[in-house]
């Protein structure tokens, strides 16, 4: 177990700079610790830390806590926190660009299907403009193998059985304007290289 | 007609008021009982309706009625009308303390056509309700005490108050932001003002400020223009180095004695040049400034700070050598083109004659050696606020520079907030400004320097205008806000200086441990050192803690239990600025309201001497607390001086051949009531 | 009235499409038709925002650029749609930055966005434009008896709360209102139902499916509406799972222009009612059969 002592030198001043860089975020400086954010949260009772705790550990630099914290994983961006938000942190916002920066920087869970989604979702927009949520999900569950502990074949069943389930590959017409226009659009310049 | 719950005799068929003449000429005594059910502070634990009934049945009782406020209107309107429609002469209400209420109760039996002397008011509320549990008995006691008022008035006796004057003068103790608003004032109202001041400067912790939160404006800009002003306003005498050493007298009319220390310096000669001080011979300073904490150094002979009113130098006799050996050169008088400078000066004692006085004595701050684990005093790098805050004052020791002992700029500045307060180790109370004014450090350090600063509080209290807002704006500059209080404060031995701060960062739900070369103690307020003395000089009370004690927390913050004395600033209580003028202000309204009024009404409760009886024995005389007493050498007998008597009852008790009667306490009246009392029936 | 391009998004053509049939059925039966915004592409979604926001902005706005391209207004039905495509509209309006970059990258597909598309939801359209008072004049079939649950979830009102309340919405209420059929009160309607996340940490998601069915069906609601696919997938679908863990009777998630069908005369099958996992047939029948 990792002490629970944290001298400056845990502190990374770089980390600090960018979250509070993020459009908005300079105002987690001025967060109250009112803790509406994370009673408001609906999955605040399953998160390691909680939004409050996240936002001000970023805040104060702690790089690896932050990056290698669950709560980000577990977000589901439903912008609670930020409407309830008295100071007006953009929580979501916040969350969003932690989950970028901990894909770029490879540290999340190893299994979580959560960035492994990310990544399949994003190629396949790439490719056909369009995505197919049956060809996603089979994917998803090649690639993390979550199928075995969720038995996904009665959830596919029911699928197949209203027509839900199709196989057909969803695409656009202007297949490669959409390579084209990302390539154009170049890199996210806020998460630093 | 009778009201709902009229107890008592039907007025048309039992005792018209002129039926039978029983008391040798006077009236029959008509009383009319009041019984107050308090909402429900009484009727809760005294069956306030079987009070009314017994009351209703006593001898002499015309009326008995239960009310839900008797200090409401209708129920002063009750007994208004009953003295008016029943032909009352006598009136009882059983109710909550006489100091609460007497006066509203005798203004309504004054009202229904009475001398308010006829009223009699027996407290049901402190005295019975409030104090027991069962309700049988607490109703007992209420109709015991009832009996004895019932029984007490019949007694009682037309009285008139006294008028005495009052003088318009007033006095201020202590000329800090509270006093100097407080005599300007009232100077401006016209009044005379006597501003005594104990230090040689006016100005009190104010002046030693650089900026003042929330507005973050100067404090020398807005506060030496009212310290000038005090200096050349033709109202106000200012006596600086000036102590209270007896206050005699009363409420309109006081005798102050003060003490003037000897300054060596002729004040109305002196204009502050400086040209002494540069003539010492001592060549640099030598002694620890007091103004500035002990940060800078000067001479035995030196002007206060830079901005002292007055401008006028003073010497320390303590350190200086003629006063020592005898054998100084003296320079300074030579150096003086003005001639000055009286080595010889003595010490002055003078009395003041005034109306009203405002004591307002400010605070000290807490000595952080009390709490040793925060390192002050051991490591040189831990400073006070009040000391920081003449290092960031730009007048200050190192002209606004904020630099560590050896010169350095420091890169990291802890500040430790509640240093004394809220624990009861030392002061169990909130200081309520160090939130704000170590936020404002925060800020003037950020402003000044490049360093991280951690502020460590425990619960972050800016309450008042612009204060939340205040405390955003410090957050929104990257200051670390740590919720946390620091447990230690050490200097590891193989380190380069720094200050190793152990503190919970209750918030992250971790300890951290982080390096500062500057650590502030955000030190809180505490009454003077003296203030249990100055209490008793001026005869007023304290609360817990030692704070003067308002007569009453909300409604009368200002005033005092002794007439003509108010509070205003820190003396009472910590505060901020804004709130400390605000009471000045108060204080000098409520002084000219008092002197406006020209004269006050006292008590008629003054003990005089029936000429006939008294044998001029003199036992009273020594005996009076007051000084009342006089013996009259013509007629051989004592006399008393109405104005001066109190009504202790001292000498009542002690004359020998009876001859001293006290109005409202005479002989019959006391012992019908306490027959009253015991009369169980 | 502007023209407004009809938007889908991905999900409506897959798992959700009940709700882009019922939605086109309901457009009709009022007599505005829906039409496709042409060669639409993936909005990005949540997904996408969580991997490079500058791509994702890009993605977005490709479909802003085509509908200005029509002078028309998109018409968005998923929640996750709504709120990509508003938020891209306005942080392309508030960030000169972003949007040049953006336009840059339209450029390169020979697309101009210049700020005018508007982002609708087919309840604003249907309470604002339509109109209730003409929905409840089309009404064939009043829904008496039908107890339903309003569900709006996170998107629509949070952050940006656009056409309804942010707390307390309305919109839907007013419709199924209309319908005749009678609307519970549902204090969990906009409390997020988890949809990103049951998929992925089952235990987590069902959880929160678990409390907003317990606390429909706690108000007696028969059936829960929904306005989002995502919402209705994660709410319909893993109920059988759910019962692994939890006590809880089945309990229907249809899509509110399903309930709206209905009552307009609109047959269950053109409605896409059995695409339900579980089936509303039962529910449906004990009301009609109660009603008659
Ligand atoms: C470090 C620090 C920073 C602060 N910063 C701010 C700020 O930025 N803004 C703000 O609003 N407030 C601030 N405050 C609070 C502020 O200091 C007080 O509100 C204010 O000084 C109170 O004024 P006062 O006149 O009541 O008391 P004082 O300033 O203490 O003045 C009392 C005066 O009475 C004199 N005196 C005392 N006893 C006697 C006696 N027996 N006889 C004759 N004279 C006597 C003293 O010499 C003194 O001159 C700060 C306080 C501290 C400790
Ligand atoms: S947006 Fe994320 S962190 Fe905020 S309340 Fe919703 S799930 Fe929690
Ligand atoms: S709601 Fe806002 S102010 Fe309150 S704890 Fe969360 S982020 Fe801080
Ligand atoms: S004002 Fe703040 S620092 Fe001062 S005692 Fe109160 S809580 Fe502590
Ligand atoms: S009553 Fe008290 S104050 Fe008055 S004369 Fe007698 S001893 Fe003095």
């Amino acid at each position: 177990m990792r002490p629970n002592i944290r001298t400056e030198a845990d502190r990374s001043p770089e980390f600090a700079h960018w979250i509070t860089s993020l459009p908005g975020a300079e105002k987690i400086r001025e967060c109250m610790h009112c803790g509406l954010c994370s009673a408001s949260c609906p999955l605040f009772a399953y998160m390691d830390y909680s939004p409050r705790q996240l936002m001000y550990l970023g805040r104060e630099g702690f790089r690896d806590d932050v990056l290698g914290s669950f709560t980000i994983w577990l977000c589901t961006s439903c912008y609670q926190c930020t409407v309830e938000c008295p100071r007006q942190i953009p929580v979501t916002e916040i969350m969003y660009a932690l989950k970028r920066r901990a894909i770029e920087e490879k540290t999340y869970p190893k299994r979580l299907a959560i960035p492994v989604l990310a990544r399949e979702f994003r190629r396949m927009v790439y490719d056909r403009g369009r995505i197919s949520e049956s060809w996603l999900v089979m994917k998803l569950m090649l690639k993390t193998g979550i199928h075995r502990m969720f038995g996904m074949v009665g959830l596919g069943w029911n699928l197949l059985r209203t027509g839900r389930f199709s196989l057909r590959r969803e695409t656009i017409r202007h297949r490669g304007d959409l390579a084209r226009m990302l390539e154009a659009v170049g890199h996210d310049s806020e998460v630093v290289p | 007609m009778l009201r709902e719950n009229g107890f008592g005799p039907d007025p048309l068929t039992n005792g018209d008021p002129s039926d039978g003449d029983l008391t040798n000429g006077d009236p029959p005594v008509r009383i009319g009982v009041y019984v107050c059910h308090c909402g429900t502070n009484i009727a809760r634990t005294v069956d306030v309706l079987r009070v009314t009934e017994k009351a209703g049945k006593l001898p002499g009782v015309t009326v008995a009625r239960d009310y839900k406020y008797m200090c409401s209107d209708p129920g002063q309107e009750l007994i208004k009308e009953d003295i008016e429609e029943l032909g009352l002469n006598r009136i009882v209400v059983a109710s909550c303390s006489p100091n609460l209420h007497e006066g509203t109760f005798r203004g309504a039996t004054a009202a229904g056509g009475l001398n308010p002397f006829f009223f009699q008011m027996v407290n049901i509320r402190e005295h019975a309700s409030w104090v027991h549990e069962d309700r049988e008995s607490a109703t007992e006691k209420a109709i015991d005490l009832v009996r004895a008022a019932v029984r007490r008035v019949h007694h009682h006796k037309a009285l008139e108050t006294r008028r005495v004057p009052i003088r318009p003068e007033a006095l201020v103790v202590g000329a800090g932001i509270a006093g100097i608003t407080a005599a300007l004032t009232l100077a401006d109202a016209g009044k005379h003002v006597y501003l005594i001041e104990r230090e040689a400067s006016i100005g009190g912790h104010m002046a030693q400020f650089d900026k003042t939160f929330p507005t973050l404006d100067c404090a020398a800009c807005i506060l030496t223009p009212k310290m000038t002003q005090v200096r050349n306003h033709p109202n106000i005498t200012l006596m600086t180095m000036t102590d209270v050493v007896k206050v005699d007298g009363y409420v309109g009319s006081y005798e102050v004695t003060v003490k003037h220390r000897p300054r060596y310096i002729d004040a109305s000669l002196c204009v502050g040049c400086q040209l002494c001080v540069d003539a010492c011979v001592y060549k640099r300073g030598k002694f620890e400034d007091e103004f500035d904490l002990g940060l800078s150094m000067r001479k035995p002979i030196y002007l206060p700070n830079a901005q002292a009113v007055p401008q006028v130098v003073l010497i320390d006799p303590e350190q200086c050598i003629q006063f020592s050996s005898g054998k100084c050169k003296q320079t300074c008088i030579e150096a003086c083109d003005r001639d000055a400078i009286f080595l010889d000066q003595e010490e002055q004692v003078e009395t003041l004659e005034v109306g009203a006085i405002i004591l307002s004595t400010g605070f000290q701050t807490f000595d952080p050696r009390r709490s040793p684990h925060y390192g002050y005093g051991v490591y040189p790098n831990v400073y006070t606020a009040l000391e920081v805050e003449r290092l960031v004052n730009a007048s200050g020791p190192t002209d606004g520079e904020i630099v560590l002992r050896d010169g350095e700029k420091p890169t990291s500045v802890g500040i430790v907030h509640c240093v004394g307060s809220r624990d009861e180790k030392t002061n169990p109370w909130c200081s309520k400004v160090c939130c704000m004014y170590s936020l404002k450090l925060a800020h003037l350090i950020k402003e000044k320097t490049d360093a991280e600063v951690y502020n460590f509080y425990i619960d972050m209290r800016t309450p008042g205008k612009g204060f939340e807002e205040f405390y955003q704006r410090i957050a929104s500059e990257g200051t670390h806000l740590i919720r946390g209080k620091v447990a230690s404060v050490y200097q590891p031995a193989d380190g380069d200086g720094e200050l190793l701060v152990d503190v919970e960062d209750t918030l992250a739900g971790m300890v951290r441990r982080i390096p500062v070369d500057m650590l502030i103690l955000a030190v809180g307020l505490e009454p003077r050192a003296d203030a249990e003395e100055v209490r008793r000089t001026f005869n007023i009370t304290c609360s817990g803690g030692g704070w003067f004690m308002e007569r009453h927390p909300k409604l009368a913050p200002v005033e005092t239990f002794t007439d003509g004395v108010y509070l205003a600033g820190c003396c009472q209580g910590p505060k901020d600025i804004p709130e400390t003028v605000a009471q000045a202000g108060a204080a000098a309204g409520q002084a000219l309201a008092l002197i406006d009024r020209a004269y006050i009404e006292l008590e008629p409760n003054t003990a005089h001497v029936i000429a006939e009886d008294c044998s001029g024995c003199k036992t009273c005389i020594p005996l009076c607390p007051y000084q009342a007493i006089l013996h009259d050498d013509e007629n051989d007998r004592a006399e008393i001086n109405e104005v001066l008597c109190k009504g202790c009852g001292v000498c009542v008790a002690a004359c020998p051949s009876g001859s001293i009667i006290q109005n409202l306490f005479e002989d019959a009246e006391i012992y019908e009531e306490i027959e009253g009392v015991l009369a169980y029936a | 009235m502007k023209k407004l391009a009809y938007y889908p998004g991905c999900s409506l053509t897959g798992t959700g499409r009940a709700y882009d049939e019922s939605l086109r059925a309901v457009f009709a039966a009022l007599g505005e038709p829906l039409e496709e915004l042409d060669d639409w592409n993936c909005c990005g979604a949540t997904s996408y925002m969580s991997i490079d926001k500058a791509k994702a902005y890009a993605l977005a706005s490709r479909n802003l650029a085509l509908a200005e391209r029509e002078e028309a207004d998109l018409l968005t039905p998923c929640n996750a749609c709504y709120l990509v495509l508003e938020k891209t509209r306005r942080h392309l309006a508030d960030s000169a930055e972003m949007g040049q970059r953006v336009q840059h990258a339209l450029d390169a597909i020979g697309l101009r966005y210049e700020g005018k598309v508007r982002i609708r939801h087919p309840l604003e359209i249907l309470t604002r434009q339509i109109g209730v008072e003409r929905i409840k004049e089309a009404v064939k079939e009043p829904l008496k008896g039908l107890k339903v649950a309003p569900y709006y979830g996170c998107q629509v009102v949070r952050p940006y709360a656009t056409f309804d309340d942010q707390y307390d919405p309305q919109t839907m209420d007013q419709l199924l209102k209309a319908t005749g059929a009678k609307v519970v009160d549902y204090p969990f309607k906009t409390r997020c139902c988890g949809a990103s996340q049951t998929g992925t940490l089952p235990k987590v998601g069902l959880h929160l499916v678990y409390r907003l069915l317990k606390e429909a069906q706690d108000r007696g609601a028969d059936v829960m509406a929904v306005i989002c696919s995502l919402c209705q997938f994660n709410l319909d679908v893993y109920q059988s799972k759910l019962r692994r863990v939890y006590d809880l009777p089945p309990i229907p998630i249809l899509y509110f222009p399903q309930i709206l069908g209905l009552a307009l005369g609109i047959p269950a099958d053109e409605l896409g009612i059995d695409r339900c996992v579980v089936s509303a047939r039962p529910v449906l029948e004990r009301r009609a059969a109660h009603a008659a």
